[in-house]
């Protein structure tokens, strides 16, 4: 296959168990910002925002993207979407590359992904109205005559639950999930096949987050979607995922179908985050033990040499701060990147120098 | 936006009456006399027919409030006579210029179309150069086009009309003898080498003012692109797979051109003020160098006039530029 994909996507690519069609495949994906100083702003390093990442994502299905802030889930996300000039890697969308294509054919392409961001109220054109937001990638894209386009912008707010009338309405006049509806509305505009959905959820109200999660399950279900969806907010993934996958520090941590990596995480990351989920129910609430990290993330302008968790790791081996982990299958579509799940951890560690 | 125009207009009375006042009373306080330039042989009873002919021997009250008669009605009515040929303001005192006896307002109206020639079309070519710099040196930050341009409005905004003005004549007029370096006000444009004679003589004024609009605009514009193209909506539009020019010149353009448009519209101004050192070098007879001759030879009527005009304008144009900031952003209304 392609050189990019045989560091940590080695193992990943071998053992295929899912019978459905990949979708969207990356492989050893970096993304690192550089930093520059001095006067001469000379190259002094890099923030490596997501380093060596490679995972599948399957038609029709959701991946969960989870970690902490600043762990790149959003960079990724970007990244996949070439929202950002990725460093290094191999993305395929749909069975066409996308992280070298060049600028028409990725515009053409643009049909088949698209995303719906975070903040609703910045990602839309404060002077567009909302029609001509959601017929604007119509305009770009299609032929449609101007009757077409209307019954598509009418067809679309309907499909996300927006009134009609809105449709001359500008976005400042609108809540918040009325906003993140608009930018899915806007973003349902071309029939894409694959959204990334930037933590779509966390501007908005608990009452509403859920409102918009069930409408983005509904699409799917109606409209045969594939969601990368990304978030911190751990139950909601939980919720709405098939699989989930786990990022720490610019790298996958773990990634497993949701109820094996809820019931039985296996990376000591894992663990620590699903145990600051707080339980309902009072009793086991108070029970319940929580795995406390120490320190901070580093930076990741300068990550740990091994293991990126390494410095924070309450089950840390020597092995983990000289080698890198290889993120592997330890159990049938169940990934990992520990030490602790290495088959023969010597033979490991010759195979990672890189 | 009806409504509160007309608040707007009823509150803006106030406010040039106080301004009128102010420069009144300014002026009375200035030293200098109306009579000072002529000869000593006129003797001081013939002297006192002609200030009580000028009108300053009056109580002050009395002569501002004449002013105010003469500016807000008889000058008025006046237009109306010259328009629709009637006869409203017969008979009735104007404001007349103590340096040539003639109306304030026929003056103007003669210095007016020089003026708006010169230093209107340099305030338009300025705009004009600025879009596309502004643009560019925002989209490409950092470039050396961007570092070019920031290092020419730097020297165009602090280099003075009086020297770059002086620096021009030097060069293009003495040396390279292209332009000529006296405009010619009696230049009559009625055939394609009068055009040429016409445009030749304006080059220079023109770049002169431009150079000075063109760095500012263009500083602000970038600064407001700049804000514009780090914004979510940017990243969503290029999601959309719009093509850069759309992003940029649709998107991001129409949203950083909400601040500019409104500084655009609070400079207009001083257009129809002239320039008045710009039009002293080149010897552009227009409103500027009207005012500056009207101020050496105490013409308290004329100085009194063409300020306040000025000061109506500003007044009007700060208006203007508040009302296309609600026409432009949508986030913003005046209900």
């Amino acid at each position: 296959m392609l050189d990019a994909g045989e560091g940590a996507g080695g193992a990943l690519a071998g053992h295929d168990t899912d019978p459905r069609r990949k979708l969207v495949e990356v492989r050893g994906l970096k993304m690192y910002f550089p930093i520059t100083s001095g006067l001469l702003r000379r190259h002094v390093g890099d923030v490596k925002a997501v380093d060596n990442v490679s995972f599948d994502i399957y038609e029709g299905e959701t991946l969960g993207l989870v970690g902490e802030s600043g762990c790149g889930k959003s960079t990724t996300g970007r990244a996949l979407l070439r929202l950002y000039e990725v460093t290094d890697g191999v993305v395929k969308i749909d069975g066409q590359e996308v992280a070298r294509a060049d600028a028409r054919t990725l515009r053409r392409m643009r049909t088949t992904m698209q995303m719906v961001f975070q903040d609703p109220q910045a990602s839309l054109n404060p002077r567009m109205t909302v029609a001509s937001i959601i017929s604007e990638p119509l305009d770009e894209h299609t032929r449609l005559s101007k009757k077409e386009k209307l019954a598509r912008i009418y067809e679309l707010m309907d499909a996300v639950g927006l009134n009609r009338t809105f449709a001359n309405r500008y976005p400042h006049e609108f809540s918040g999930g009325q906003r993140q509806r608009i930018g899915i509305a806007r973003a349902l505009a071309l029939n894409p096949k694959f959204i990334v959905c930037d933590e779509p959820i966390a501007a908005l109200d608990v009452s509403i987050q859920a409102q918009v999660v069930n409408l983005l399950e509904e699409l799917q279900e109606k409209l045969g979607l594939t969601y990368l969806f990304i978030s911190h907010d751990l139950s909601m993934v939980r919720h709405i995922a098939d699989r989930v996958a786990v990022m720490y520090l610019g790298q996958m941590a773990e990634l497993a179908p949701r109820e094996a990596l809820y019931s039985t995480p296996l990376h000591p990351y894992t663990e620590a985050l699903l145990s600051a989920v707080p339980d309902p129910d009072p009793a086991v609430e108070t029970r319940r033990e929580r795995i406390i990290l120490s320190g901070d993330v580093p930076s990741p302008a300068n990550p740990p040499k091994g293991c990126n968790f390494c410095t924070r790791c309450p089950k840390v081996l020597p092995i983990c701060k000289d080698v890198e982990p290889v993120f592997r299958e330890v159990q049938p579509r169940h990934y990992v990147a520990c030490h602790l799940y290495d088959p023969d951890m010597t033979q490991d560690a010759g195979a990672t120098g890189a | 936006m009806l409504n509160y125009t007309i608040r707007r207009l009823v509150l803006a009375v106030p406010t040039l009456l106080f301004i009128s006042l102010i420069i009144f009373s300014l002026l009375k306080l200035a030293p200098g006399n109306p009579l000072g330039d002529l000869p000593l042989t006129i003797p001081p009873e013939v002297r006192e027919k002609m200030r009580e002919a000028l009108g300053v021997n009056k109580p002050l009250l009395v002569q501002y409030l004449l002013w105010l008669k003469e500016f807000f009605v008889v000058e008025p009515l006046h237009a109306i006579d010259v328009i629709f040929g009637t006869h409203y303001s017969a008979g009735m005192q104007r404001i007349i210029s103590w340096q040539t006896r003639s109306p304030v307002f026929d003056i103007i109206a003669q210095r007016i179309p020089q003026t708006l020639w010169v230093v209107g079309l340099a305030y338009v070519v300025g705009v004009l150069i600025a879009l596309p710099i502004g643009i560019l040196s925002a989209y490409k930050q950092y470039s050396v086009f961007d570092q070019t341009g920031t290092f020419a409005a730097m020297l165009g905004l602090a280099v003075p009309p009086f020297f770059s003005g002086v620096l021009m004549i030097l060069i293009f007029s003495v040396y390279l003898n292209w332009f000529p370096a006296i405009y010619d006000t009696n230049l009559n444009v009625v055939s394609w080498h009068s055009l040429w004679e016409q445009i030749r003589q304006m080059v220079m004024p023109v770049l002169v003012l431009a150079i000075q609009t063109t760095s500012q605009i263009s500083r602000y514009l970038r600064s407001s692109m700049l804000d514009n193209l780090s914004q979510d909506y940017v990243r969503t539009a290029r999601a959309k797979g719009m093509s850069e020019s759309r992003v940029v010149l649709i998107h991001v353009l129409r949203n950083s051109m909400i601040p500019v448009i409104t500084v655009i519209a609070l400079g207009v101004p001083s257009v129809f003020g002239g320039a008045i050192v710009t039009e002293q070098i080149f010897l552009v007879n227009g409103i500027g160098q009207l005012l500056i001759t009207a101020i050496y030879a105490n013409d308290l009527p004329m100085v009194q006039t063409i300020t306040f005009i000025f000061a109506v304008l500003i007044v009007l144009f700060n208006l203007v530029a508040d009302l296309l900031y609600g026409v432009l952003d949508p986030r913003i209304r005046y209900d």
